[in-house]
């Protein structure tokens, strides 16, 4: 057993109200420069939809992640065979179009304009060049399913719907969407690492976050393809590729990372994970129908002695663990098994999870009149849910429908509880009854009840004591770091010559 | 008037050399140890990616099988002349050097068309990309122009210009070697210790951070805080 901690994030997507304020608190503070404009470390994307960059859930198309090929990993889009000679022209690169040209409108000309016939406007120009250009697309072109026959229609997880649902995706009384915010997953088998010619990215051993050395970055842009999430981006103005980093001087400092602490919905928790790093390859390896759960049985317990034991062994302080065992995200995906990871069958084994959302159940249409397809089999409705369980299962589960249905059915049962509690219209002995029936205690539904909807900030966010000090004892002299904050080089990005 | 040649020779064949490689080691080594952040190929795919293969992938592939021509020209002279002995061998080396060489001129046209035609790259081309292309354009079409006019290069390369390299090498220059070549020839010779002294100031430092290391290294990387010798690496 190799046990190393991660610092691991879930997502509640039952709650995200799609506001995208984690996404404005990001850019304000990581990518307001030149050459970052397009990026959205953090972005919120409306599903069904295409996202952001478009489609790039479509690795036919971007060779993101890895694959199995004769029982090898290998790297869909390089490796060393490939790395040379695609060096000059990498053909599963996306482009600005893939993402979006970004621009800002001449505000002057509304204070300027000389008196006319006409209302003054501001014209979008172009951050790039700073010419006059035609918006054609942006970040979230498909927010709140906009243009969904153009875009939505395009979105890969539609594949694994039947055509009569995908009809009825769109009818109007039962059109349905959620909020899918992302950021990068820190991944414990990270395709853009494993692609970087350079050796550029790594993940860092202490708390597993996953970054990009800008010094030894030169633009090869390797991790841009193999990111299955494209979550590097490459700046085209210091000929850099950066990413999201989940703002480690800030968890350093005992904060929470921007997009977490600004969250209206208060979706977001992040905590320490022990894991057995020993196994990473024999999970990523793998078949889709097991991979949910192995990656999951990876995940260890911080509170057994065993683990506790290798866990010291290899270094990891007591107040680490410590916070591995008040971890809500532990509490998510292992304890109550009601968050899953994005695409696993990428085989990065992301660790950013999500609790899939609750939809309204289908609605039919009698003459003019809408009805709701309820009878009162009350699971029956998970699978009658607007959200096909198949598509939430091509998104969060691998395609295991199974693990989404638990997922779900035991929100359901929780909400049925406390209904049962507060409201009265449910009684109590089908409340105990659905408990049951989704594998779900009264201790436990009482937790994930509280976690939910009471969750303080200390409850959602969990950050460990990460020890920065220590490496900077081993390298300097501390008092030379006195009253800095010592995070490295501060030059500003100057592009080379 | 012979005087003056020989001096303008020991000029440019001697002094400029001899700055251009001092330019070139202090530069790159002081801009890697300093400014170390500007080391990038500085791509420009992601900004246009519909021309910019038929630049890049010909370009590239066909300087570097010429240099590699060049360098071997200039190390191991003997196995080009022992190769050129039967005339067949001849002919075969010099046509697939033209070709390479007309690839890359192509390929560098490409890049340069690929550059004027769009204006988010003339956004991100500098002033060093300019004299850089000039000085490229320059070697490569007086490259394939010699290669035209005065065939056989591939051995008088190495009874000319392969000496000359050498006793610069060895810190005793004999300018004789190169002084009676024809000046087109000269000219190439001239412009590539231009090129080489003023590599330190271009996107070419690229070519000295080619990632040969990916080849053997494991495919995941980690670093630990508490191993001092990875931890150097984070703080810097
Ligand atoms: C193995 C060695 C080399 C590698 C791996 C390499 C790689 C690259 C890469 C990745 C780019 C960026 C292309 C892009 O825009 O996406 C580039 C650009 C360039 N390289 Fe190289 N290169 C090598 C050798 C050379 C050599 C020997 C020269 C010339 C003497 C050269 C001259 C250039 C120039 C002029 C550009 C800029 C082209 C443009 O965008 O306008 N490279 N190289
Ligand atoms: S999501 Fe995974 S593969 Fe993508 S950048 Fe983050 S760590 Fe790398
Ligand atoms: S801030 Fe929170 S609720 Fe708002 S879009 Fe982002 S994740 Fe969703």
């Amino acid at each position: 057993m190799d046990v190393r901690s991660q610092v691991s994030m879930v997502f509640h997507l039952d709650k995200c109200i799609g506001c995208h304020t984690c996404s404005i608190a990001c850019k304000n503070v990581w990518t307001d420069r030149q050459g970052t404009e397009y990026m959205w470390w953090n972005n919120v994307e409306t599903k069904p939809g295409t996202g952001f960059p478009t489609a790039w859930e479509d690795q036919e198309k971007y060779q993101g992640g890895w694959e199995l090929k004769k029982g090898e990993l290998k790297l869909k889009s390089t490796g060393p065979a490939k790395v040379m000679a695609n060096i000059f022209h990498n053909p599963h690169q996306p482009s600005m179009d893939d993402y979006y040209e970004p621009w800002t409108y001449d505000y002057e000309t509304l204070f300027d304009a000389p008196e006319g016939d006409d209302q003054p406007v501001a014209r979008p120009v172009s951050r790039v060049t700073g010419e006059y250009m035609e918006v054609e697309a942006g970040p979230n072109w498909d927010d709140d399913l906009g243009g969904s026959e153009i875009y939505a229609a395009n979105d890969p997880n539609l594949d694994a719907l039947t055509e009569e649902q995908r009809q009825q995706l769109s009818a109007v009384e039962r059109l349905v969407m959620f909020y899918f915010p992302r950021i990068c997953n820190h991944c414990l088998n990270p395709s853009c690492v494993a692609s970087c010619p350079s050796g550029a990215l790594y993940k860092r051993g202490e708390d597993g976050i996953v970054l990009i050395d800008q010094k030894r970055c030169r633009a090869w842009r390797s991790c841009i393809a193999a990111c299955p999430y494209k979550k590097t981006y490459y700046n085209w103005q210091t000929g850099k590729s950066e990413k999201c980093i989940l703002c480690y001087p800030r968890l350093e400092t005992g904060q929470a990372p921007a997009c977490f602490h600004s969250c209206v919905g208060r979706i977001r928790y992040l905590g320490v994970l022990l894991y057995d790093a020993e196994r990473i390859e024999e999970v990523a390896k793998l078949p889709d129908d097991e991979i949910v759960e192995g990656q999951r049985s990876m995940i260890l317990d911080p509170r057994d002695p065993e683990v506790v034991a290798a866990a010291k062994a290899n270094g990891i302080p007591d107040d680490v663990i410590e916070s591995a065992c008040k971890s809500p995200v532990y509490r998510f995906v292992k304890e109550w098994k009601i968050a899953l990871p994005p695409h696993l069958e990428f085989r990065t084994l992301p660790m950013l999870f999500y609790v899939p959302p609750m939809s309204p159940v289908m609605a039919g249409k009698d003459g003019d009149s809408v009805y709701h397809l309820t009878d009162n089999n009350l699971f029956h409705d998970i699978d009658q849910s607007r959200v096909p369980i198949s598509y939430l299962a091509k998104l969060l589960g691998a395609g295991n429908e199974g693990l989404v249905r638990y997922a779900l059915r035991k929100q359901k049962a929780v909400r049925l509880y406390r209904r049962a509690l507060t409201v009265g219209d449910v009684d109590d002995a089908s409340a105990a009854r659905a408990l049951r029936e989704a594998d779900c205690t009264v201790e436990e539904a009482e937790a994930i009840y509280r976690l939910t909807t009471l969750c303080t900030f200390d409850d959602r966010f969990v950050i460990p004591p990460m020890h920065r000090e220590e490496a900077i004892q081993m390298i300097e002299e501390p008092h030379g770091h006195r009253q800095s904050v010592g995070f490295g080089f501060t030059a500003g990005p100057k592009r080379g010559l | 008037m012979t005087q003056l040649s020989h001096y303008l020779d020991q000029l440019l064949f001697v002094a400029v050399p001899y700055v251009a490689l001092v330019l070139f080691f202090l530069g790159t080594i002081y801009r890697y140890r300093a400014e170390s952040f500007s080391y990038s190929s500085l791509s420009s795919q992601f900004l246009e990616n519909k021309q910019h293969f038929w630049g890049m992938v010909p370009f590239h592939y066909g300087i570097l099988t010429v240099l590699a021509g060049h360098a071997v020209a200039f190390l191991v002279p003997r196995s080009i002349l022992a190769w050129n002995a039967r005339p067949l061998r001849l002919y075969i080396l010099e046509i697939t050097a033209l070709a390479f060489g007309a690839m890359t001129l192509v390929g560098l046209l490409a890049i340069l068309a690929r550059r004027r035609s769009s204006s988010k790259l003339l956004r991100v081309t500098s002033k060093a990309d300019w004299v850089l292309y000039a000085l490229l354009l320059f070697q490569l079409a007086s490259g394939v122009y010699v290669a035209v006019s005065y065939p056989w290069g591939s051995s008088w390369f190495a009874a000319t210009a392969s000496p000359y390299l050498w006793s610069l090498a060895k810190l005793s220059p004999e300018v004789s070697w190169v002084a009676a070549l024809p000046w087109v020839v000269k000219l190439h010779m001239l412009n590539a210790w231009l090129l080489i002294g003023f590599f330190p100031f271009t996107r070419l430092v690229h070519i000295l951070v080619v990632p040969n290391p990916y080849l053997w290294r494991k495919r995941q990387v980690v670093r630990w805080n508490r191993d001092p010798r990875t931890a150097r690496l984070i703080e810097r």
